[in-house]
């Protein structure tokens, strides 16, 4: 990790004076080992690269992968590898990280212990893991789950039992010290988590160690663990997470100075006594010792690139806050957690009953900020972190009390700008107000892609997004989650409140939630940002028909003409086919009506048929033909349910594992009509070839042997995103479960006009927050979820049939009100390629000389007056 | 201004949602947007969108805006005062065909539950150039 970062410093910085090798022992790319855990859901190694690809491209670079280093001459200055080749240097920087320790414990070299380090660590931990479940026995009508043992409860230890958990085994964290985390906690903090910890599933053991690993009878696999002071479990699988240490075999060998505890030893530059060799990240023994965490690893490879340009950069110190990446665990530390600083003070608060442990560590002016343990609720953290050695602004107590026990608001912290903001890419709280300020950053996307703060470990997110709220609320640039100047509320908070209130009207909703504008003497009468979404939400609340009484004028005009807009001001016509299903008769009628009203005619990206060029006048007529062959809005024009793509799947196709057509249809029926905050898509395939493109989707669906993997958050547009997985291996009834869920919170939740994609990146929790409310229920709302799912699928009708049969609503698409008939005369047209297109301004004259406007049928039917 | 021309009844038009009529004077049919209000007051403007060059306003979202009453151009969501016809909002876009950026009004009133509609006395037309 450290070494990429030392290759992009440098590669930023110098114009060429440098030309880097790196030797990679991984057959990789370097990649987020932070983020190793992820590996077990996403099982995509390209989601864990880090930085820019581009620049392992660079010609000044070159990375040899799978290409160890296995000795050093420093009297030739050449390094030799694996293969026998020997390189020259000018200067050698080692950043060989660490290596997982293995303790010296009788059995540690039975099948099925493992450590965690690399992706090949967590990939062979899954496999072990997954062969397991297959031979675990049956008892009493039930699988026996997969027992796992941890040995280790610090950061790494925990953040592998939730691994163990997620693949569905049991996890016993065994601890030889008295409480967990006992590196960066207080013991009352790590009571506190195992509290938490045993509340996700895992059981603990604090005070035990283990004595020796247990083959299973006739193997030379693990099966049980023994306890120093007696007692036993049996286990399938054990993962050690008892420390690390340095890879320093390497300049050991070159006879360089090895720290107490290993490591090579440099000074504040990063130099080893030999000034053309550097040791950065953890393989560096620095101020003494190594530091197993990557915030300072970074910031020493940007102080060895600073000393090859012939800077003067220093090593500033470490920053060791940690924070457990665990999900439904929030647990952080900082500073001088335990209060060993001669006349510390401690402000504790503790609710035993929530699960909340908090202390602050202050000087003894109690004002001083010198460290803070945070479990259950860890969202002062980060915005404590970078007040680290500083005064607190206002009483300590009320950072930890918790809002609503005393009703007044935090005091606000106003960072200085010196303040680390995001230790991991060390960006202070300066560089992030000037994104905005001076680089013109609009939205946390830009600030993150243009400092670098929080695209790390992302701890310091919510810390960063204030900063940019607060910069941007400054420079005047609206970034309230007010909807408009009509409402205070957001998107998410007005459906709430509708839904309460239970109101069905926008009048009785402006009149009860909206605000007055400047300059006006009333709520006025909305616009076109909140009215849209106002009709929405009704329609997700099922409301009836999206025309109906006051709801119609609401719409946007798509909705309004349930058809979609285009440059001429006629309308395109998109008939529902789920699954891209269609038979040929089907063909043959969508056929005919665009021969006789004329329209181009062209099968879209969404695998259905699009008919353009219909005259608003002309659309009840063509509906009314399409209604009678029996098809049904797509819904193209509304931010609703758009298509579920899918392939031919098992029917046909000799891979297909599942039926992915009959799920495809299935599911756009069910959802169907469903209106959301943005459009929504779906797709499913039939096998992992994945022909559907369904991480393309929003839900995209992938057949197994045994069922469905389900995948959240994909879009093409301008950002495009691959879903993510959320569940593996549902069967039907779960899969259609999960989709509903997963929809309805969506629908609830997310912002106007937010895809799914960046929904799940802000929703609380992120992707493992959405899943604990999906899978897990963890906010208890599923049955309200499946309720509305339920009556949205109950209350379906076809939009088009509904106008067909109502005189009123027809009369909506009347072209003049007092010419009911009589086409737009501005419309003309010319042929290309056989069909016809909007004349081009230059083009209009030519075509009325030429006479080239297709013929159309009369256009009025009885009923539309 | 001159003649008062019946366009249709007030019972004809939707409550907060535009309506396109062809406003016959003299020569060419002009097209217009016509818009009822909550409290029954019709306003009109002219039906073409400069920004999109489609006869199409009347489709746009009616709505007011720091008190004043708008609609919002259905292609490209451009904000127009519905009683003097000023853009108040261009959203980022130049009208097309050099046509200018505000609309024309009409006067407009409702006599006997019949909506009539003024002439503005200049001939800016609703056609496309
Ligand atoms: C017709 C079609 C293009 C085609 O000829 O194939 C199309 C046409 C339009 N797309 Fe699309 N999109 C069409 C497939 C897609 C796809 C591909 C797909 O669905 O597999 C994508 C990328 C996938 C995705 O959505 O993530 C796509 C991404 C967009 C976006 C970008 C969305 C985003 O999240 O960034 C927009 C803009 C928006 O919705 O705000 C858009 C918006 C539009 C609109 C609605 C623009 C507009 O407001 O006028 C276009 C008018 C449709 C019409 O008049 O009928 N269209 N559009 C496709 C209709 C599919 C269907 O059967 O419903
Ligand atoms: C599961 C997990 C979770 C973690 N979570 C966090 C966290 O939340 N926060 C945090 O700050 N830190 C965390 N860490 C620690 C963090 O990953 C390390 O601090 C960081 O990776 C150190 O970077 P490095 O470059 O020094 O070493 P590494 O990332 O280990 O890179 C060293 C590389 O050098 C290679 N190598 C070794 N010897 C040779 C040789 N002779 N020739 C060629 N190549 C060689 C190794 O194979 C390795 O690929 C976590 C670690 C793990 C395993
Ligand atoms: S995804 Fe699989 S089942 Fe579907 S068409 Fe492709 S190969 Fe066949
Ligand atoms: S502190 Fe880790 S990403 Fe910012």
């Amino acid at each position: 990790m450290v070494a990429q970062r030392l290759v992009e410093a440098l590669r930023t910085r110098d114009t060429g004076t440098w030309r880097v090798t790196v030797f990679a022992e991984e057959p990789r790319r370097p990649y987020d080992r932070v983020a190793l855990t992820s590996y077990f859901s996403a099982r995509d190694a390209s989601q864990l690269a880090l930085g820019d690809p581009a620049l392992w491209e660079d010609p000044l670079v070159t990375l040899h992968l799978d290409r160890a280093v296995v000795a050093i001459d420093r009297e030739s200055r050449t390094v030799r590898d694996r293969l026998g080749h020997v390189t020259p240097y000018d200067a050698l920087v080692l950043a060989t990280g660490s290596s997982a320790a293995v303790p010296p414990i009788e059995g540690a070299d039975l099948g099925g212990v493992f450590v965690y380090r690399t992706i090949d660590d967590v990939a062979a931990l899954r496999g072990w893991v997954t062969a397991q479940e297959a031979e675990a026995p049956t008892v009493r009508g039930k699988k026996r789950p997969v027992r796992g043992a941890v040995i280790g409860g610090g950061l790494l230890g925990l953040e592998a039992a939730g691994a163990l958990r997620a693949m569905d085994a049991q996890a016993t964290v065994i601890q030889f010290g008295t409480h967990l985390m006992d590196a960066q906690l207080d013991l009352g903090g790590g009571q506190a988590l195992e509290r938490l910890i045993r509340a996700r599933g895992i059981d603990v053991r604090t005070s035990t160690a283990t004595a020796a690993f247990r083959p299973r009878r006739g193997t030379r696999d693990v099966g049980r663990l023994d306890f120093a002071g007696g007692g036993r479990l049996d286990a399938d699988v054990v993962v050690l997470a008892t420390g690390v240490r340095p890879r320093d075999e390497l300049a050991r060998e070159a006879g360089l100075e090895i720290g107490p505890r290993g490591g090579a030893v440099v000074d504040l530059t990063c130099r080893t006594a030999d000034p053309a060799i550097y040791a950065v990240g953890e393989v560096a023994c620095i101020q003494g010792s190594c530091i197993g965490l990557v915030a300072p690893g970074y910031a020493m490879a940007e102080v060895v690139a600073d000393q090859l340009l012939g800077g003067q950069g220093v090593f500033p110190g470490a920053d060791t806050a940690t924070k457990l990446k665990l999900t439904g665990v929030d647990v952080a530390s900082f500073g001088d957690a335990h209060g060993r600083t001669p006349d510390a003070v401690e402000v504790v608060w503790a609710d035993p009953v929530a699960g909340v442990y908090k202390k602050l560590v202050l000087a003894d002016d109690a004002r001083t900020l010198l460290g803070g343990v945070f479990v259950g609720d860890a969202e002062p953290y980060a915005s404590l972190r970078p007040l680290l050695g500083g005064e607190l602004p206002g009483d300590p107590s009320a950072f930890l009390l918790p809002a609503a026990a005393d009703g007044a608001a935090k005091p606000e912290i106003a960072l200085p700008d010196d303040a680390t903001v995001c230790s991991c890419n060390n960006v202070t709280a300066g560089t992030i107000r000037a994104a905005v300020t001076e680089k013109g950053c609009t939205d946390l996307a830009g600030v993150k892609a243009c400092t670098r703060a929080g695209t790390s470990c992302g701890s310091c997110l919510p810390l960063v997004k204030r900063l940019t709220t607060t910069e941007l609320a400054k420079a005047g640039v609206a970034v309230s989650t007010a909807l408009c100047e009509h409402f205070d509320l957001s998107r998410a908070q007005l459906f709430d409140a509708v839904r309460v209130v239970e109101l069905r009207t926008f009048s009785a909703i402006i009149d009860r939630f909206g605000r007055v504008p400047d300059g006006a003497d009333g709520p006025g009468r909305g616009c076109d940002i909140c009215r849209p979404v106002i009709a929405s939400i009704l329609a997700s609340l099922g409301s009836g028909h999206v025309l109906a009484g006051e709801q119609a004028a609401l719409q946007d005009t798509n909705d309004h003409a349930l058809a979609n807009l285009q440059k001429d001001g006629t309308y395109s016509v998109v008939p529902r086919m789920p699954g891209g299903e269609v038979s040929p008769d089907g063909l043959i009628v969508i056929g005919q009506i665009a021969r006789d009203f004329g329209l181009y005619t062209k099968v879209t990206g969404g695998q259905r048929i699009d008919l353009f060029g219909a005259r608003i006048d002309q659309l009840p007529e063509i509906w009314g033909r399409l209604v009678e062959a029996g098809f049904e809005s797509g819904h193209a024009y509304g931010k609703a349910l758009r298509t579920v793509k899918s392939c031919v799947g098992s029917t046909w196709c000799r891979y297909g594992v599942q039926d992915s057509v009959g799920m495809a249809v299935n599911l756009e029926l069910r959802y169907r009509g469903l209106r959301s905050p943005h459009k929504l898509k779906l797709g499913v395939s039939g096998c992992a070839r994945e022909c559907a493109e369904a991480r393309a989707k929003d839900v995209g669906i992938i057949a197994t042997d045994k069922g469905w993997n389900v995948y959240v958050g994909g879009n093409g547009g301008f950002t495009p995103r691959h879903a993510q997985l959320l569940a593996e291996d549902l069967d039907d009834a779960a899969l259609v479960r999960t989709v509903d869920r997963f929809l309805m919170y969506y629908v609830r939740t997310a912002d106007r006009l937010q895809r799914t994609a960046a929904w799940i990146e802000e929703v609380d929790g992120g992707l493992d927050g959405v899943r604990a409310v999906v899978m897990d229920d963890s906010l208890g709302i599923a049955a309200d979820l499946d309720a509305a799912m339920a009556a949205h699928v109950a209350g379906y009708q076809d939009e088009w049939k509904a106008v067909l049969d109502d005189p009123e609503k027809l009369a909506r698409f009347a072209s003049f009100v007092n010419a009911p008939s009589t086409p737009d005369p501005d419309l003309a047209y010319v042929l290309e390629r056989g069909q016809r297109r909007p004349a081009r301004p230059g083009e209009r004259e030519a075509v009325l000389v030429a006479g080239a406007v297709l013929p159309v049928l009369p256009v009025r039917t009885e009923t539309a007056r | 201004m001159s003649a008062w021309t019946p366009v249709c009844r007030l019972a004809d038009l939707a409550v907060e949602r535009g309506a396109a009529a062809l406003l016959a004077t003299s020569g060419e049919p002009e097209q217009i947007a016509l818009f009822r209000m909550t409290d029954d007051e019709v306003l009109a403007v002219q039906q073409l969108d400069p920004y999109s060059g489609a006869n199409v306003m009347a489709r746009g979202i009616v709505g007011t805006r720091g008190g004043e009453l708008t609609v919002a151009g259905p292609v490209y969501k451009q904000v127009f005062s519905l009683r003097t016809g000023r853009c108040l909002d261009a959203a980022g876009y130049t009208p097309r065909y050099g046509l200018p950026g505000d609309l024309t009004t009409y006067p407009a009133r409702v006599v006997d539950g019949v909506v009539m509609v003024g002439s503005t006395g200049e001939t800016s037309g609703g056609m496309r150039g």
